[in-house]
């Protein structure tokens, strides 16, 4: 494993989650090191996104529990998991188009000479940061409108760095990207691991691309994460097969009359 | 988009290239850029065109006349602005300009409060129906169209049941230094305007509060997740306009020296505010605006209406000049911004 020994950035145990009578999670337990880049795969309805709603604080589990750098938390809210360090980046969400860069930098966290905003010393830090971080747009007085999907995913992730991010959740970054702005979310996380500060999980559906910058594969599968190695030790092709062994055995299963007492489907491994 | 991409890795040599850049280019390109400079072309044009076309335009009296109209309409359209920008509208601070008169005439005559203390009351219940206003359709999740609806007709029932539709005199506490200050002096209104107008822009354009307004406007959710507090500053947006629109109603009832339940035409000053912030570049469904623009957006309905009326054409046409100028102002808005937005302006 790349990045052990250096101690724990989150531990889930046991976390189960049910909306009325369908259960997202079963029984999900998943670790990540710090400075470690988890890729957390798996299906639609795999309960991939309840389980980053748990993480950023958003739903509060029905059981199991949830360690933060070795202490075990309950995360009230989304302010509250932010403030443990642990921010979600939604594919475009929270960016504002007619801001510019450094704003969005800085929003809700403005550099204030009272009354007014410290614009300049805004335009300096968020260069610099930006910079710092490989992250390359033309200038960052443009309005965020004006950028590429990719230039403002990277603009998101730079901002929750900036923030003081220690666990970074990237909720399919690349989703409706074409190569090349894959590849500077690709490259932006391989900066982030080469500094080992920030622990990343990011969340495919389509695992192929993310495979090259991640050093561990978890596959979460009706609810548990039923697949857990390191990317040496596994391959596309290994987890294609799961996938459709995965989906094989739901069509076998729709055929077969259902026993209502066990929603959870049998392990499709 | 993967052109974009190309442009970026273009650009790395860029800042060595552009000195090059002729100053005056890059002077002409900042000023397209801002988006009051098109409203400040029409303005200024219209301003040269009547003063050719009718030698009494340019004088005193007559520039004040322009100053006393553009300023009420001004000074609410620069709440007007930020609650748009906030991607909300308020339709009841018409009738809030009217109402706010006649709760200074009840405040000093029926319960004898001093004249200073039952204007500052009256701002205050100003912002109290702004704050019901931003509270409804905040919390109770009412479209603001539909809310300010609401408040607008109730508003008005109540300035016509208390005041019996009919004028009464201004207090006389407040005759002398109070009305003079307040809008019975020749320029005194342009002066609040001008003020008014300088702390709002700078309020949008360089404070922490504008550039959440922008955020709320801009992309709601977002703005959310990044921690600010939308409702706050929604409510907060109607608030000042209202009682923006309270203080305009006093300035008009000190100007023509009475209180009158048509202060502000019903309606009308609404619109007019309305008007005047989409001609300068504000946008209705939030995100972007400025309140420099609204300004002048106010200053180019009000020399339409008085050199209209100079040169001998009726106030019919106004109508139709004032519809034209929002449907051309409001295409060209949105044409420019998908034209700034690819980066070609």
């Amino acid at each position: 494993m790349a990045a052990d020994g250096s101690g724990e950035a989150l531990r889930v145990e046991h976390v189960a989650k049910r909306f009325g009578g369908v259960t997202a999670l079963a029984d999900v337990n998943l670790h990540l090191a710090k400075g470690e880049v988890l890729g957390l795969i798996g299906d639609n309805g795999a309960g991939k996104s309840t389980l980053i709603k748990i993480l950023c604080g958003f739903h509060q589990p029905d059981a199991g529990k949830l360690s933060v750098a070795g202490e075990e938390v309950v995360l009230r809210s989304v302010d509250h998991a932010r403030s443990l360090g642990i921010d979600t980046v939604y594919q475009d969400l929270a960016l504002v188009n007619e801001l510019t860069v450094y704003h969005n930098m800085f929003l809700n966290r403005e550099l204030v000479r009272w009354p007014l905003l410290h614009n300049r010393r805004m335009r300096r830090l968020a260069r610099e940061h930006l910079d710092d971080m490989g992250v390359n747009i033309p200038s960052v007085d443009v309005e965020v409108a004006k950028l590429s999907g990719g230039q403002r995913q990277a603009i998101a992730v730079a901002r929750s760095v900036y923030t003081e991010a220690k666990i970074l959740l990237l909720d399919e970054p690349l989703a409706a990207m074409g190569a090349k702005e894959g590849a500077l979310i690709l490259d932006l996380v391989r900066e982030l691991k080469a500094k080992g500060d920030v622990s990343v999980i990011i969340i495919a559906h389509n695992y192929g691309q993310i495979l090259e910058v991640c050093d561990r594969i978890n596959l979460l599968q009706h609810g548990s994460i039923t697949f857990d190695k390191p990317t040496s030790e596994t391959s596309v092709q290994e987890l294609t097969d799961l996938v459709v062994a995965e989906y094989r055995a739901a069509r076998t299963q729709k055929l077969r009359p259902d026993p209502s007492t066990d929603a959870r489907p049998a392990p499709g491994r | 988009m993967s052109d974009t991409i190309e442009a970026t890795e273009r650009v790395e040599p860029a800042p060595a290239g552009r000195p090059s850049r002729s100053i005056l280019r890059r002077v002409g390109e900042e000023f397209l850029r801002r988006r009051e400079a098109s409203v400040l072309v029409v303005a200024v044009g219209l301003g040269v065109y009547f003063a050719s076309a009718h030698p009494a335009f340019l004088t005193e009296p007559n520039l004040v006349n322009i100053s006393q109209a553009t300023a009420p309409a001004a000074i609410i359209a620069a709440g007007m602005v930020l609650v748009l920008v906030s991607g909300e509208i308020d339709l009841s601070v018409g009738v809030v300009a009217a109402l706010a008169p006649f709760n200074m005439h009840y405040l000093i005559d029926y319960y004898s409060v001093p004249a200073i203390p039952a204007i500052l009351l009256v701002l205050l219940i100003s912002a109290a129906i702004g704050f019901i206003n931003g509270a409804v359709t905040v919390f109770l999740k009412v479209p603001s169209f539909v809310t300010t609806l609401g408040t607008l007709y109730l508003i008005t029932g109540v300035v016509l049941t208390t005041s019996h539709a009919y004028p009464v005199p201004i207090p006389p506490e407040t005759e002398g230094t109070i009305r003079t200050w307040l809008g019975a002096a020749p320029w005194s209104t342009l002066i609040w305007c001008l003020l008014i107008v300088g702390f709002f822009h700078v309020l949008l354009t360089r404070t922490p509060w504008g550039l959440h307004t922008i955020a709320v406007g801009g992309n709601l959710l977002g703005a959310t997740e990044a921690g600010i507090r939308a409702g706050r500053i929604k409510i907060g947006n109607f608030m000042m306009v209202s009682t923006l629109g309270g203080f305009a109603g006093i300035l008009e009832a000190f100007r023509i020296n009475t209180i009158d339940p048509n202060i502000g035409g019903g309606t009308q000053i609404m619109f007019i505010a309305v008007s005047a912030a989409v001609i300068g570049g504000t946008a209705l469904a939030g995100g972007s605006g400025t309140v420099l623009g609204a300004f002048l957006g106010a200053l180019v309905l009000a020399e339409l209406q008085n050199g209209m009326n100079l040169i001998g054409i009726s106030a019919n046409p106004y109508f139709l000049i004032l519809g034209i100028a929002i449907l051309v102002s409001m295409i060209a808005n949105v044409y420019l911004s998908r034209l700034r937005r690819a980066g070609r302006v």
